[in-house]
């Protein structure tokens, strides 16, 4: 499906399709979010508009300071740091998913956007690809 | 926008999480245990008729018929699964599962 709309996007003057990937998860309960992060680093070799957005329980998987070593599962917080030259512009956070859970931008990692509800859903509405994580 | 839901909404807060993003005028469809938001009668019954004051919210029929809730709530709209194709044609999608 991703691959058609694709090649459509390129067919029609090479203008990039907007995927907007949601994470609503926390980091380590299930595979989600770290699947959505490969699959932001696979999409990245299409070189099409990639925006993030956590909400809800996805703003845990942000929060820096996290040490899986005990748990015996990778930490990816850090790679959200460094997806800038993956063609990702934007990172952004609800800022009442992160107030609820009693944390500040202080408590995230570094190249984060918190903004309002409305913000993201305006950013939701200009896409073309949505994927929930 | 059609955004869509499929979690109960008594067992997740995605259905709330999900009217905070859908800009009014996006229709949201329930779908799956998504469909137990619309039965009346539940606690949520109030939020949803606040929720249908500035959106349509569907919810699928096949869904409604297999969990047994014959009884919606005032406003919400009942599709099928053409309904639902038509509904997913005519827009952009954003799942909110």
């Amino acid at each position: 499906m991703a691959d058609d709309e694709i090649r459509d996007e390129e067919g029609n003057g090479g203008e990039k399709t907007k995927f907007l990937f949601i994470f609503k998860r926390p980091p380590h309960g299930a595979i989600y979010p770290y699947e959505g992060l490969e699959v932001i680093l696979i999409m990245a070799a299409y070189e099409q508009e990639i925006t993030a957005a956590f909400v809800d329980d996805g703003v845990y998987c942000l929060k820096k300071g996290q040490d899986t070593a005990g748990v015996g599962i990778k930490e990816f917080a850090k790679t959200f740091k460094v997806l800038e030259p993956y063609g990702v512009e934007h990172l952004y956070v609800d800022r009442v998913s992160l107030e609820a859970r009693g944390l500040t931008e202080d408590d995230l990692i570094t190249g984060v956007e918190v903004v309002e509800a409305e913000e993201i859903a305006n950013v939701i509405s200009a896409q073309k690809v949505i994927l929930p994580f | 926008m059609l955004f869509t839901v499929n979690k109960s909404p008594f067992t997740t807060e995605s259905l709330r999480s999900c009217l905070r993003f859908a800009g009014k005028d996006n229709p949201v469809l329930l779908y799956e245990d998504g469909v137990y938001g619309a039965q009346a009668g539940t606690a949520l019954e109030g939020f949803i008729k606040g929720a249908l004051t500035s959106r349509i919210i569907y919810a699928l029929k096949e869904d409604l018929a297999a969990r047994g809730i014959d009884s919606l709530i005032d406003g919400v709209r009942v599709v099928d699964y053409a309904g639902f194709v038509d509904l997913v044609a005519e827009r952009n999608v954003c799942p909110w599962i």
